[in-house]
């Protein structure tokens, strides 16, 4: 019901199971001999999208949907990854380069004696899980709500969010705060009693990512597709007139952006095994950049658009930077000139004729 | 046309609007009547130093249509800023319907409790089918979680029906509204008001960009509404506050200048000085 008259959805659900289904026969089944397997290398590539096609849905959210460009976005992002990464270190126990059953090597390393209190719990993967949700959840809540109740809005609230994500940046940066640091965290063993580095694992994570962006899409569509979505479009259209007829604009915003950040650490979450290592440049400025760079790529107020530009994107950033590593950063900057000058919709704007979106 | 308002509230003495919309030419005398619905006094309103408004009071009878007129700068779009909580004023009070105090409340609160606002510029949501423009509209509970969860009832659609049938829109319901005309828009936002089910509405100059024939059904179209809701239009065209002709209220410099009928309002020596003779 919620996917009729939602090709690109349907189309994008679709993919996804088979995704899910053949993924990991043809990378733990099929022999390597064969022309047919999928490397774990590969696995792990895609898994990767699938976690950035999470956080580019997230940002399409508030961004197409609600007019708020959030230039932070991976500050979300990333302290899912923190979250998820804190259990990993906890996971790792007395398997440590320094053989300490508490405290993670950086810790040892820098001669603290103790866990500090804001550690505790991350050794039960459930209050981690938890964690990944709550930490960017309460971080957009707070920073939501004094900004859209002082009514900071368009370029300004980009400016905010930007320097938020880049103040977020600096402190984890510092060694005392007890995130790692420079290096981050790193070196992780097990997730759940399985090896992270296991060809399973990988396979397992990457259903999970599948899983996640399958259920962070259709959680978005009902979302756009209820009242609540249309009056976040009546917002992003017509703020003034929404308020006017009775609608409390700052707490309609607040929800989807708290929403939105717990999509995006979940996605951090499950991008942080996969490659192995969060450290404070996923905070970087920069990469909620990119993020808006895929989103308008694709096409804003679609969703699926999102997953489509964060897809497109990064295969031509893995392409470009192993192959012309010197022009990535020049191809980008040309795409975002081009698709803002020639496809204001986005590359699915080119398959939807006259349809506008919402 | 019928319309009824379906807003579920405590019943309220409504006053029969020929008493005074048509009465016999009288001195203006705002505070005479008995049940202002729109209760404004001595309000001021400055921005660094200039006062929009300066000690404006304004007394508005339940039903009533009213104009208000005035040159620019008169003051005339900071007062409807003031009864719809978007600006506060430095001094003076507002009161609706007798006991909500306008200053106290959010804008969405005032929304709530029955005041719809058009403004100057239609603003409807282009994005959005006709239809979704009035859902939107519609008077209900408002707050983020039964938005969510919200599904239109059967005596819901047919509100939406009625209202457009009254706007004149039910062939483009499914459009988009960024495709309609200016004055289908004008329309459009007149109807959201009355999905509102307000009891005031305040109408920010409603046939500015129409052509003549737009303007002559948007004067039927609220002389059609009055009396089943109190309406106050802010308007420049003077044919169009001619045609609906109601009791007109003057504006100059954040003051009242003169109030009463068209006519004795355009032979008013000081009304002519500042605004109709020039």
């Amino acid at each position: 019901m919620l996917l009729k008259r939602d090709l690109g959805g349907t189309l994008l659900l679709a993919l996804l199971g088979i995704a899910i289904l053949v993924v990991p026969v043809l990378n733990l089944a099929v022999p390597e001999s064969s022309s047919l397997h999928l490397s774990t290398y590969t696995v792990t590539l895609l898994g990767k999208y699938l976690t950035y096609a999470l956080l580019a849905i997230a940002l399409d959210l508030i961004w197409g949907y609600c007019g708020i460009m959030s230039l932070g976005h991976s500050a979300f992002f990333a302290l899912g990854g923190y979250a998820m990464g804190m259990y990993l270190m906890r996971a790792i126990g007395p398997r440590g380069v320094y053989g300490d059953p508490v405290l993670p090597d950086f810790m040892v390393f820098l001669n603290w004696k103790e866990l500090p209190w804001y550690w505790y719990g991350f050794d039960q993967f459930w209050f981690a899980a938890l964690m990944v949700m709550l930490a960017p959840g309460l971080l957009a809540l707070v920073f939501g709500w004094l900004a859209f109740r002082s009514r900071v809005t368009g370029v300004y609230l980009s400016i905010i969010t930007q320097a938020l994500t880049y103040a977020l940046m600096l402190a984890f940066f510092r060694n005392d705060m007890g995130f790692g640091g420079n290096n981050g965290l790193t070196d992780f063993k097990t997730l759940l009693g399985f090896d992270v580095h296991a060809d399973s694992t990988r396979a397992g994570l990457f259903v999970v990512s599948a899983l996640a962006l399958a259920l962070g899409y259709v959680a978005c569509r009902a979302v756009v597709s209820s009242k609540l979505g249309r009056v976040v479009v009546a917002i992003r259209d017509a703020e003034d007139r929404t308020r006017f007829l009775g609608y409390r604009v700052e707490l309609f915003k607040l929800w989807v952006f708290v929403l939105s950040a717990v999509l995006a650490g979940i996605a951090g979450a499950l991008y942080v095994p996969q490659v192995g290592i969060i450290n404070p440049s996923e905070f970087s400025p920069l990469n909620s950049i990119e993020v808006v760079i895929w989103v308008s790529v694709g096409g804003r107020a679609t969703l699926y658009g999102a997953v489509a530009g964060a897809g497109l994107v990064n295969y031509a950033k893995t392409y470009l930077t192993g192959a012309l590593p010197e022009v990535w950063l020049f191809a980008l900057g040309g795409l975002f000139v081009l698709v803002t000058v020639f496809l204001p919709r986005g590359l699915v704007g080119l398959f939807r004729g006259r349809k506008e979106p919402p | 046309m019928q319309f009824e308002p379906q807003r579920p509230r405590k019943p309220v003495r409504r006053i029969d609007l020929m008493t005074y919309g048509f009465g016999s030419a009288s001195e203006p005398a705002p505070d005479a009547s008995s049940a202002p619905i729109l209760y404004i006094e001595d309000i001021t309103v400055s921005f660094d130093g200039f006062k929009a408004l300066d000690g404006l009071s304004l007394y508005v009878d339940d039903g009533e249509l009213r104009c208000i007129i005035g040159p620019n700068g008169a003051g005339k779009t900071t007062m409807m800023d003031v009864i719809t909580g978007k600006t506060r004023p430095d001094q003076g009070t507002a009161f609706f319907a007798r006991s909500v105090d306008l200053l106290s409340l959010s804008e969405p609160e005032i929304a709530q409790a029955g005041i719809g606002r058009k403004f100057q510029v239609p603003t409807v949501f282009e994005h959005q089918s006709v239809f979704e423009n009035l859902e939107l509209a519609l008077y209900t509970n408002k707050a983020v979680w039964p938005s969510l969860f919200a599904r239109l009832n059967g005596a819901e659609r047919d509100r939406i029906e009625e209202v457009l049938a009254i706007i004149g829109l039910t062939e483009s319901r499914y459009s988009r509204a960024g495709v309609l005309s200016h004055g289908q828009k004008q329309w459009l936002e007149i109807g959201m008001l009355l999905m509102q089910s307000p009891r005031l509405l305040l109408l920010d100059e409603p046939v500015a960009g129409m052509t003549h024939e737009e303007t002559e059904h948007t004067a039927e179209l609220l002389l059609s509404l009055a009396g089943r809701h109190t309406i106050i239009v802010v308007e420049h065209d003077m044919e169009f506050v001619r045609s609906i002709g109601r009791r007109v209220t003057v504006l100059h410099e954040g003051r009242m200048l003169a109030e009463g009928r068209m006519q004795e309002v355009q032979n008013h020596p000081k009304v002519i000085e500042v605004y109709l003779g020039a």
